[in-house]
């Protein structure tokens, strides 16, 4: 980039970042003030055209002639011919095609560009396009010498001033750390984040980590601002060592789990969630996340047993209510809905039972019952329903009944395991229990329990 | 801020000052690039873009083709593409991908970047590393604040809460300051200044430094506006995290408002297709209603259809004169507020058709009690079946973070199991929604200490005070109680009833939450202007959080007329609801400001 003195020169004075002339004072706000008198003596040119959007509506229902119908307009037509393109431009652009040509000549702009040449009613563009119109903005750290540097005895104060008004302004001056940390501080004392942020690009590149963080670690506001620029760039490596730093090791785990979001394939997203599982989360954490990597494991055999079943053609359910999409990162609640709707009434030995899923995940009796009866009844199995509410309703009423006798007749009448169950183990009545093993189901939870009541140890039994 | 209910309502500035000038700049950085060229749009950019500008002044400008910005390969054949983009990160990535394509196809175009509403140096940044840096040119266009109405002004950047609030990023402070920089170049100083909040005042501090580098230009101007009052949403997350029920409100909750208009689907429309349609003061049915109590809408709209069918019904009967008259002067008119009525009427029946399908009247009984303190066991019993059935994850949330700051944090055993449940019911990676809610101090578990009696909590108090410089900053939303009860208490915000709030004729801004809550963003300001300053509010401000963070700025200046002196304009850091300007509308008309 080997630019003469007099291309530089013209490069400051066109270029809207003006960083090394000393004449920056006419900046933002005197073009401001400049606008707003433009504005004001062209109030009467300015045709306020786009305000009765109302009426003028395209069938996409964007306003005709807006911004975002013209967009949705060049995408749907990014294939078609160009004179098609050209009708389309003629058609709804009219307005466009009966200005004058030179539209800049007596644009608003050419009032700003008063500015450096006072008078002059050529526009911006025309008076630039002798000259290498290329505008560059401002970098970071650019390696000293590469232009003349004019900001070599710059305050700590003067550099923040300049940073915070987007012009350039090498920081390489700022050598020894005390220099690089009273800068950092003059630019968090301003308040100004990107200031902070921009001084932290410089610091993370001049100073090794362990310098860096001990420094950050003691300055919060920028210590967050570290964070927050490490996360939006992806430096997910420093990231995790500036936690570790902290010992800050719940955010620490909550960052690499973060990642498994990136990764599109099951197989390797169930790999990933595995090294999560040893992270230093919370002991309530742990849980979630390995039953995050468990659930996963369980979508990926349902998946594809399901896929296969489906494809086969050969079940039923299968056939008549065709999957919607795949259970393949669903919730908990979903995937049960799932299995209750494909899999009701599988023996709790396979993966895919809903009496699996629910002894798995702990799911509690109140959740799982809703899920059932709205799967059940979705599938119109109003058996299933029946049953269901029979006994989640009848359940409660009989064990309102206060005389044990007609409570387990009741009960027993209406197959109210739970109630038969408790009652008997109320009753120490160990006879009665084990007759009643033989009335529930082979494999179902209910003889587990009654099983469990059997070989406990607690219970004295009276027979 | 703005009350034109009133008749004596003072005159609101000219804001569309601010969308005149927001065209010029742009145009002028359009011409900064000479010469035929396609523009790429970031999505985001796009709705604000159209309010200001169309397509028409684009093409003057010598813009040839439009596109979004997105994440695929860019089509455009044009020599030079110009990017109007927001500061960030991913848009950088996009614009250096495809300059990189271009070198590596051997194809040299000139690239332009105009940020809005400032470029960052951590764009600048990644520029740099991709290696196109100096390839693309930059530059800025400070377009931050749209008039949306016109008693309404929006920065538009919905990331400003989660930068600030959750991740503590500071870069909107300057874009903030040089707005309100920019309002008092226009409109003249604000003879008076409130604020409270950390953001509040470091962008107030700001704001001032740079009118002291600006010397004199705001000086000798006439104030236009004679208050302003900076409030930061993490003063009331409480108001923010209630259901709506005035009609603008129950628009946005149901539709979404973006950018000041909203996208009407075919069951509003009565169609087979959407409409976007503008909301403001210039949609004279929408105007009357925008603030009504939900209850009134269905009244007022149908007593106005029933006088519009009488005005049509005026053509009976009429001779040939008297036609052409009506057709010539009122017919269109009446045809706008046809359509206008049809519209509401159908937005309405939506909103009506989903609320009852969702049970909205336990919701909100749900809500009010706990915005009251009363059947928190109830309460958290309807969240957890809310959760249970999979209804909204959002609705799910907004109701556990309203039981958490109610109560200053959920008791550990609840929360716990509301967690659990949330994750098992709308997917595991929740737990990172958790980590976040918790850090910005949304969603919490109490503290053992928390339940302790008075004397023993502010024993605790000063042993995590003493701790609480070697707490990692990311938990110190924790240390941060709430306190909501004994500041409802202090300011009064549920509101006495003796019988039927009546909600046509509202007596105070409770009416915005059905008579129940007056909320407490507005009730700190009303108090706040009527004690034209913090004395008194000692104690709510300490329970605030907000000990250092409350401010006052008041010059003697004789110039400000007492026109501009009921003149308010609130700044909200982080965001507002349609309730909270509706109530300040209220508050308006009620004092006359």
């Amino acid at each position: 980039m080997n630019r003469t003195k007099g291309d530089e020169e013209e490069y400051w004075n066109s270029s809207k970042f003006k960083a090394f002339t000393f004449d920056d004072e006419d900046d933002e706000l005197s073009q401001l003030k400049e606008s707003k008198r433009a504005v004001n003596s062209l109030r009467d040119f300015v045709d306020d055209d786009d305000e009765d959007d109302l009426e003028r509506v395209s069938w996409t229902g964007e306003p005709v002639g807006s911004i975002s119908w013209s967009i949705k307009e060049t995408a749907g037509n990014s294939g078609s011919s160009h004179e098609r393109e050209q009708l389309k431009n003629r058609n709804s652009f009219s307005t466009y095609a009966q200005l004058p040509k030179p539209a800049s000549t007596y644009s608003l702009s050419s009032f700003f560009r008063g500015r450096t040449r006072p008078g002059s009613f050529q526009s911006l563009s025309d008076a630039l396009s002798d000259t290498p119109a290329k505008s560059y903005a401002p970098e970071l750290g650019r390696p000293k010498g590469e232009y003349r540097d004019y900001s070599n005895d710059w305050s700590p104060s003067d550099t923040v001033r300049r940073l915070r008004k987007g012009k350039v302004c090498s920081l390489e001056r700022f050598r020894s750390l005390q220099d690089k940390i009273q800068l950092l501080e003059e630019a968090v004392s301003m308040h100004d984040g990107n200031v902070i942020t921009a001084v932290l690009i410089f610091l993370k590149r001049t100073l090794s980590k362990e310098i860096l963080f001990r420094e950050l670690e003691v300055r919060q506001v920028a210590l967050r601002h570290l964070i927050h620029f490490l996360k939006e760039i992806g430096d997910q490596k420093l990231l995790l060592d500036l936690f570790r730093f902290l010992d800050r090791t719940e955010e620490l785990a909550l960052s690499h789990y973060r990642e498994h979001l990136n990764i599109q394939d099951p197989e390797k997203r169930k790999e990933f969630l595995k090294t999560c599982i040893g992270l230093p989360f919370s002991a309530e954490d742990s849980a979630h996340i390995q039953d995050h990597y468990t659930l996963l494991e369980r979508q990926i055999i349902i998946e594809a047993n399901d896929r296969h079943l489906e494809l086969a053609g050969q079940t039923e359910v299968f056939r008549k209510h065709p999957r919607k999409a795949s259970i393949l990162n669903m919730p908990l609640v979903t995937t049960l809905f799932y299995s209750c709707f494909y899999h009701y009434t599988e023996a709790e030995g396979t993966f895919s039972s809903p009496v699996n899923l629910k002894k798995t995940f702990k799911i509690p009796d109140k959740q799982y019952v809703l899920t059932a009866l709205a799967a059940r009844a979705k599938l119109r199995a109003w058996h299933d329903v029946d049953a269901l509410f029979t006994t989640k309703v009848l359940q409660e009423y009989v064990n309102l009944v206060e005389d044990v006798d007609t409570k387990l007749n009741l009960a027993t009448k209406f197959k109210c395991h739970d109630v038969v169950i408790d009652t008997c183990r109320d009753l120490k009545d160990r006879q009665q229990l084990l007759a009643y093993r033989s009335k529930v189901d082979k494999g179902s939870a209910e003889e587990e329990k009654i099983d469990a009541l059997l070989n406990s140890s607690q219970i004295r039994w009276k027979n | 801020m703005a009350f034109p209910h009133r008749p004596d309502a003072p005159e609101l500035p000219d804001f569309s000052m601010l969308k005149r000038l927001a065209r010029d700049q742009l145009i002028y950085l359009l011409e900064q690039l000479p010469g035929k060229k396609d523009l790429f749009i970031e999505a985001d950019l796009m709705s604000p873009l159209d309010r200001i500008a169309n397509v028409s002044i684009l093409k003057q400008h010598e813009v040839d083709k439009l596109y979004k910005v997105e994440n695929k390969p860019a089509l455009s054949s044009s020599e030079q593409l110009c990017f109007l983009v927001r500061p960030r990160i991913k848009n950088m990535r996009y614009i250096a991908s495809l300059v990189n394509a271009d070198k590596m196809a051997g194809r040299t175009r000139k690239y332009k970047v105009i940020f809005s509403p400032q470029k960052f140096y951590a764009c600048e940044m990644v520029l740099e590393e991709e290696g196109v840096y100096g390839d693309v040119s930059c530059d800025e266009w400070a377009f931050s604040l749209l008039p949306l109405d016109v008693d309404l002004l929006s920065m538009e950047l919905p990331e400003f809460f989660r930068d600030y609030f959750l991740e503590g990023d500071q870069r909107w402070i300057n874009t903030l300051a040089q707005a309100l920089h920019l309002l008092s170049t226009l409109y003249g100083p604000f003879p008076n200044c409130y604020g409270i909040g950390r953001c509040a005042k470091m962008s107030y501090e700001l704001w001032k430094r740079l009118e002291e580098e600006e010397d004199g230009e705001t000086k000798g101007r006439r104030p236009e506006i004679g208050h302003i009052f900076l409030l930061d949403r993490d003063v009331d997350f409480v108001t923010a995290l209630c259901s709506q029920v005035v009609y603008e409100g129950l628009v946005d909750d149901t539709f979404r408002i973006k950018c000041g208009s909203v996208d009407f689907g075919p069951e509003v429309t009565s169609s087979d297709k959407s409409l976007k349609v503008l909301l403001n003061a210039e949609d004279k049915v929408f105007n009357e209603i925008r603030n009504e109590h939900f209850s009134n809408v269905f009244g007022f709209l149908s007593q106005k259809a029933r006088n519009l069918q009488a005005q049509y019904d005026r053509r009976r009967g009429m001779d040939i004169k008297q036609m052409k008259n009506f057709v010539s002067q009122e017919l269109k008119g009446l045809k706008q507020e046809h359509r206008l009525l049809s519209l509401h009427i159908g937005a309405c029946e939506s909103i009506m058709k989903k609320k009852t399908k969702q049970d909205f009247q336990e919701l909100i009984k749900t809500e009010h009690a706990l915005l009251e303190g009363f059947n928190i066991r109830e309460s958290t019993n309807y969240i957890e079946e809310h959760i249970d059935r999979q209804v909204s994850p959002i609705e799910s949330l907004r109701l556990m973070c309203l039981l958490s700051i109610t109560e200053n944090g959920l008791i550990p055993k609840d929360y716990r199991s509301l967690k659990t449940q949330y994750l098992q019911s709308y997917g595991p990676e929740h737990l990172l929604t958790f980590f976040n809610l918790r850090r910005a101090g949304l969603l919490t578990e109490q503290a053992p200490g928390d339940t302790l009696t008075a004397v023993e909590s502010k024993v605790s108090k000063l042993v995590t005070d003493k701790a609480a410089g070697k707490i990692t900053d990311a938990f110190s939303s924790l240390a941060k109680r709430s306190n909501f009860r004994a500041i409802s208490k202090k300011l009064n915000l549920i509101p006495r009833v003796d019988g039927e709030y009546d909600l046509k004729v509202p007596r105070d801004m409770a009416y915005v939450f059905s008579g129940a809550y007056v909320p407490l963003s507005c009730r700190i300001i009303e108090q706040v202007l009527e004690r034209r300053g913090w004395q008194g509010l000692d104690e709510v401000v300490r329970l605030l959080n907000c000990s250092e963070l409350a401010f006052t700025d008041m010059t003697k200046d004789d110039k400000a007329s007492s026109e501009s002196l009921r003149l308010i304009l609130v700044v909200f850091l982080g965001g507002c609801t349609f309730s909270e300007i509706s109530a300040l509308r209220f508050l308006g008309r009620e004092k006359g400001k």
